[in-house]
């Protein structure tokens, strides 16, 4: 597991490393601070598939601490920030609490996954999106051109857009940030009545996730989902079935914000290479030209 | 007398579309979008992106290939071109930015972007395109307007500031016309392997340059029509060569792409992706490339016009493919336009179009009155005289 752990922060590293290499200003700088607090110190919430019975409390915490109106939602929306799954399985699997009752189903918790390189933060053109120090991917409204470049690119599709206002907002879980400047876990975790939901340091949620996996390994598929998706997730998830099953989507194991970095960091060299030879270019061709039409002109 | 009421009738539905679009317009922005569009959490970009902003800029690429072709590598015989080519890239820029604003959900903030950077965001790179190479075309079309006010000093002064004006506007076009394929790289999970490829920027690039000419072409054709102007033929069978050379480029590269991924076998598969896509490379790309091959083809006016129509074709298909069709599957969503998504897209058409015939009637756009005394004939030959170039007579 460790072994894996430093594959992981190699990745981030490099990526870091070429962020640093084609840095143009200060910009950059905040970047690598971000990603490094994410990378070290971050929060994290461990989800456990197996533990979770669907009272959807989680929920319910989340939209009174919101002041979102009561009620179950059927997908994340303005005013669901997060909602419980259902999951039909392909084959039943008896659930660890409730047995043969939830044989043909999980509920899942479904969030915001505050990637540790988030794509939709890379994605803004304004910076309405960032990552605070903490880990959190919160939303600064005022900023918001409305482009949705942020729902393109999320790989988990979270970011939901006011599409029934005349000014609309994107909205999503803010993973409490506000609660945990001040030292106190999200209000979700806290409804949890069964500990399917663990809040600590994301470092320590993986050893945790890792534990339960040894301890138990009938029980739990040996995987935990969001430690290298997308280059990490704050949100961890671990599970008693395959993940695939779960309707959980395959991404790539490379920060999202690396793949457009590779094209957005070859820009100044094209800004110079492409000035420079078009300006050769042109003065060449002017001359050779002035001196077909002046044949010995006295000029030159 | 018939010809012109057949005009008027074709005005009058642009107009009519013109008008259309406008009252959807005004709907979107007083009921929003989820009312006018058929866009959703899962599908945010649709129709005007893919359309409007995308195929937009792509077409109006004619402007920076023809400019860098008369004022950076000094080919003047391509001048009698540069000018409609300008105007139709001013004309497209200034109309995407329409779509855009029309798009965005907070259109207001769209300054933003000035003040609020994000270099590492392509989204902000685009941006700044867009409003650096419409004001950019908006100072090289300036040139007409000066011309039309005989303001001919401040003309001279201008046409020094020409070649470097020039130079940045290819620099930012090349920029922009790439970062709109790599809008797309951040999304591999998305949009399906037969268009994505960490080349998306190179092929964005590459089909813009050669859709640029070819739109050149079949607006020479469009407006010797409309009016009554004679073609300069052999200058646009070149324009034609210059296609099939950057064309074959990028069928090549798409192909080396394709296979290298091992994607290529999808193109074959009866699914709705591997249709489109052999529809939008067989029509728009490789019966064009044949077209533009054959001499008897390529040097007929008919011919020309054709392939680069398919050009166009295959071009617009390509975005729309990129940007509707290979993301569907990929985000779980479906989506059609509604109706009133596309009548502001016709409606945006059909302004540029309108607004076109205006500057055209009123400014010096095409090359003065002496083309019009001449026969076709004539220039070709006071051409060859003047270029040495082997006359091809039509």
């Amino acid at each position: 597991m460790a072994v894996e752990d430093l594959a992981a922060c190699l990745t981030r590293r490099k990526f870091l490393r070429i962020i640093g290499a084609s840095s143009i200003g200060a910009a950059f700088l905040s970047v690598e601070e971000a990603a490094h607090a994410a990378e070290g110190s971050g929060y994290g919430t461990l989800i456990d598939i197996s533990r979770c019975i669907g009272c959807r409390g989680c929920e319910a915490a989340c939209k009174s601490a919101r002041n979102f109106p009561p009620g179950e939602s059927a997908d994340l929306g303005p005013t669901a920030w997060t909602y419980v799954r259902v999951q039909r399985l392909p084959k039943p699997v008896p659930h660890s609490s409730m047995g043969d009752g939830m044989a043909a189903q999980r509920t899942i918790k479904v969030q915001c996954m505050h990637c540790l390189a988030p794509a939709c933060a890379s994605a803004c053109p304004v910076g309405a999106l960032h990552q605070t120090p903490e880990g959190p991917v919160v939303y600064d409204e005022w900023r918001c051109l409305g482009c949705r470049y942020c729902q393109i690119a999320c790989p988990f599709q979270i970011p939901r857009y006011e599409w029934a206002e005349r000014l609309p907002a994107v909205t999503k879980c803010s993973f409490c940030a506000e609660r945990l400047a001040q030292g106190e876990g999200p209000a979700c975790v806290a409804a949890c009545p069964v500990e399917a939901l663990k809040f600590g340091r994301r470092s320590d949620l993986l050893a945790e996730a890792s534990r339960r996996i040894a301890e138990a390994p009938d029980r739990y598929v040996p995987a935990i989902y969001g430690r290298d998706e997308v280059g990490g997730t704050s949100m961890l998830y671990v599970s008693d079935v395959p993940f695939q099953d779960l309707g959980f989507p395959t991404v790539v194991r490379e920060s999202l914000p690396a793949f457009t970095w590779r094209a957005l960091g070859k820009i100044p060299g094209l800004i110079v290479g492409l000035g420079a030879t078009l300006t050769a270019l042109e003065v060449v061709i002017r001359k050779r030209n002035e001196r077909m039409e002046h044949p010995g002109g006295g000029s030159a | 007398m018939n010809r012109l009421r057949h005009l008027s009738a074709g005005q009058m539905t642009l107009w009519l579309l013109a008008v259309g679009g406008f009252a959807v317009a005004v709907a979107r922005f007083a009921f929003g979008l989820g009312a006018v569009t058929n866009l959703s959490d899962r599908f945010p970009w649709g129709l005007w992106i893919a359309f409007d902003v995308l195929c937009g800029v792509a077409l109006a690429a004619g402007g920076f290939t023809m400019a860098a072709a008369v004022h950076v590598f000094h080919l003047k015989r391509y001048e009698p071109l540069l000018r409609p080519a300008v105007l139709t890239g001013f004309l497209g820029y200034v109309l995407v930015v329409v779509g855009l604003l029309v798009d965005l959900g907070r259109p207001y903030r769209i300054w933003h972007a000035l003040i609020m950077w994000n270099p590492r965001s392509v989204m902000f790179e685009v941006a700044w395109c867009v409003m650096l190479y419409t004001l950019v075309l908006g100072l090289e079309f300036g040139q007409v307007v000066l011309e039309r006010l005989k303001r001919t000093s401040l003309l001279r002064m201008t046409r020094l500031a020409l070649p470097p004006l020039v130079i940045v506007g290819v620099i930012l076009s090349t920029m922009h016309q790439s970062s709109l394929g790599s809008l797309f790289l951040i999304v591999p999970g998305k949009l399906h392997p037969l268009w994505y490829t960490p080349l998306l920027p190179w092929l964005f690039f590459l089909s813009a340059v050669a859709v640029g000419m070819a739109m050149v072409v079949v607006e020479a054709f469009l407006s010797a029509r409309a009016f009554g102007r004679t073609l300069e033929l052999p200058l646009l069978e070149d324009l034609g060569r210059a296609t099939f050379v950057v064309l074959a480029l990028y069928l090549s590269l798409k192909t080396a792409d394709l296979a290298m991924r091992g994607a290529l076998a999808m193109a074959f598969l009866p699914t709705l992706e591997g249709t489109l896509f052999s529809i939008e490379m067989g029509l728009g790309v490789i019966l064009p490339l044949g077209m533009l091959a054959t001499p008897a083809i390529r040097q007929s006016a008919g011919g020309l016009a054709g392939a680069s129509s398919l050009v166009v074709l295959g071009v617009v298909l390509n975005r729309l493919n990129v940007a509707i069709t290979g993301m569907l599957a990929g985000s779980g969503a479906r989506y059609v336009p509604s109706w009133m998504e596309v009548l502001i897209t016709l409606g945006i058409v059909a302004a540029g179009v309108l607004a076109y015939r205006l500057i055209a009637e009123h400014l010096p756009v095409f090359p003065p009155e002496e083309t019009h005394l001449l026969s076709a004939t004539k220039i070709a030959a006071s051409e060859s005289m003047v270029y040495g170039s082997p006359a091809r007579l039509p």
